[in-house]
């Protein structure tokens, strides 16, 4: 039995221990002083939110701060997120949001964005679970969208 | 056709024989036996009623009250019995109060669309409860914006019942309608109905009854609730989805507009304009939906022959049980009565440390199918501070056993989320 826990089936696909590991310990929970992007993403449907923190120093992420509540799969996306940005440009980040977004899909990734994802690819364990796809891309979705406008101005 | 003179109860209520009956009871869901605890949500279907689904395409199919022929005549005669026997299961005075819709939202909305628009004005209020599922809220929401009307709400105490003591403030003399769920869908509560509609006809207002969670559970007497309107899906009691029931007083439907406009609704028409039909036609525009509609009689049939009052206890005797059992877990709470003879066969319950949706894929592993998220009540599922609950719900098909793994479920799953993890 893959799950090694008895009727628990394929839950380790989606588990992974990287995954339960961000889950217990979020990274980045504190508050960000004066942040340049401030903003809340929720799923309503799930009941997912979160409210992320960015400063943004010479075009790179220079802190994060997220909290918030959900599964613990949007929570370890969320925290994997955190770990991710800091000290990335947004070009970088965006890059990444890009990419997660395609390995969430199933869709190909660059070896080169394998190596950029590094734990994150953990999350890719959610193709299995189609409904769970949202929980693991809402913070990324927003954070994705809430840097595109920050650019914009 | 099936015979229209079955006694309530005429058959033991055999819970293996019952479970025969459901062809998906035999369904491996990841290995595992299905165990359904999301009837709430819809019910499974007994052969009975998917094999009246087929017997009609295979036998009967033709369109209804257009046809001399044979296999019109049956179809119009196999759709009116449905509604016969529908009428009859509610015990409403005659079969031209039950209109068939599509399910209980659309019931909601020719309501809020027809009686309302007509009878709602600026000033006016409309009185629900703070434990609607969003179909009897959205509506008035909406009607209530557009007559400049007020929307008032019932609230629901720390135990989840509704709390009718500023009843006679809240319904007052502008009040309109009171719009009220029988049972919550979240709660499991019921709610006092007959004193609601004592109240709303002292100020002259009508009662409009959420029967989704009620219909397919206990016994519904229109009359004895002394209703109005009350609406209900077939998909939760056994029948097909696509199908629901608006029963209104008769006296009520007879003035009411028309909901929707064509083929079927009207009984004249020239090139200038048309005379509405008689009841239920003028409420069913077109071509209707026979084949749900005679399965949703076989349904009706099944629930029949049971007897409502056996239903009702069996789900109590499992409520009653499930209570007990996941109370006993510590790491869960339950929303709503704690006394399990206060509700119904819903429970909503939040685990302190494992988030629904995660529960909810743990038990789906373990071929167990519960609801997960705001179950349509977002504004009172928000009001226990919380965004998302997990719910199991139970019918004439489930079991004590099945109870037992619901709760081995979990357990199973705090053990998962609490071992080591080994990368
Ligand atoms: C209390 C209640 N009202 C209304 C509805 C809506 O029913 P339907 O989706 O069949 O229109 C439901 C179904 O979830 C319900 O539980």
């Amino acid at each position: 039995m893959p799950g090694g826990m008895s009727g628990l089936g394929d839950m380790d696909e989606l588990y992974e221990a990287i995954i339960l590991d961000h889950y217990r310990s979020p990274r980045n929970t504190a508050a960000v002083d004066e942040p340049d992007i401030d903003l809340e993403v929720n799923n309503p449907f799930c009941g997912d939110e979160f409210h992320i923190q960015l400063k943004i120093e010479n075009d790179a992420v220079s802190a994060i701060g997220i909290t918030g509540r959900g599964c613990a799969i949007s929570q370890a996306s969320a925290s994997l997120l955190a770990e991710l940005v800091e000290g990335k440009s947004s070009t970088e980040v965006q890059a990444a949001v890009d990419a997660v977004r395609r390995l969430l899909k199933g869709e190909e990734i660059t070896d080169e964005e394998t190596d950029i994802l590094g734990d994150i690819e953990a999350l890719g364990g959610v193709r299995k679970f189609p409904v769970r796809i949202k929980c693991a891309l809402l913070s990324w979705v927003g954070l994705g969208d809430a840097l595109k406008e920050h650019l914009d101005g | 056709m099936s015979d229209s003179t079955l006694t309530a109860g005429s058959r033991v209520f055999d819970i293996d024989a019952i479970r025969a009956d459901f062809p998906i009871l035999q369904r491996k869901i990841n290995d595992q036996t299905l165990v359904y605890l999301d009837t709430a949500a819809t019910s499974q279907k007994p052969k009975q009623v998917i094999e009246a689904l087929t017997n009609y395409y295979e036998q009967t199919n033709a369109n209804v009250h257009r046809g001399v022929h044979t296999l019109s005549i049956e179809a119009t005669d196999g759709y009116e019995l449905a509604r016969t026997k529908v009428a009859k299961f509610i015990n409403a005075v005659r079969p031209e109060e039950v209109i068939w819709t599509r399910n209980t939202s659309e019931s909601l909305n020719l309501v809020a669309a027809t009686w309302a628009e007509a009878n709602v004005g600026e000033g006016d209020n409309i009185v629900i409860t703070a434990m609607e599922h969003h179909s009897n809220i959205v509506p008035w929401q909406h009607l209530a914006e557009k007559k400049n009307a007020e929307l008032r709400y019932l609230a629901a105490d720390e135990d989840g019942l509704l709390d009718i003591s500023e009843l006679d403030s809240i319904v007052d003399s502008r009040t309109k309608i009171v719009a009220a769920t029988h049972m919550s869908n979240v709660l499991g509560s019921i709610n006092p109905i007959a004193e609601l509609a004592n109240r709303a006809h002292a100020v002259g207002a009508v009662i409009l009854v959420d029967a989704a969670q009620s219909v397919p559970h206990m016994p519904v007497d229109v009359q004895a609730l002394d209703a109005d309107f009350l609406c209900f899906s077939a998909h939760k009691m056994l029948g097909p989805t696509g199908i629901g029931v608006l029963w209104g007083r008769y006296e009520l439907l007879e003035v009411m507009p028309p909901y929707m406009f064509g083929g079927d609704m009207i009984l004249e028409v020239t090139y200038e304009n048309a005379t509405w039909n008689d009841l239920p036609y003028k409420f069913e525009a077109g071509t209707p939906n026979i084949a749900d509609a005679i399965a949703t009689g076989a349904a009706v049939d099944y629930l029949t022959e049971l007897g409502m009052d056996n239903v009702w206890q069996h789900e109590q005797e499992l409520t009653a049980y499930a209570m007990e059992q996941i109370l006993s877990l510590d790491s869960v709470k339950v929303l709503g009565p704690q006394d399990s003879a206060l509700r119904g066969g819903v429970i909503s319950f939040i685990h302190g440390t494992i988030h629904p949706h995660d529960l909810g894929t743990a038990l789906d592993q373990q071929g167990i199918a519960i609801r997960t998220g705001h179950h349509c009540a977002m504004p009172l599922v928000r009001s226990f501070d919380v965004v998302a609950a997990a719910r199991a719900s139970f019918y004439i098909y489930n079991t004590k056993s099945e109870i037992d793994a619901l709760v081995n479920g979990i357990s199973e799953t705090e053990r998962y989320f609490s071992r080591c993890p080994v990368a």
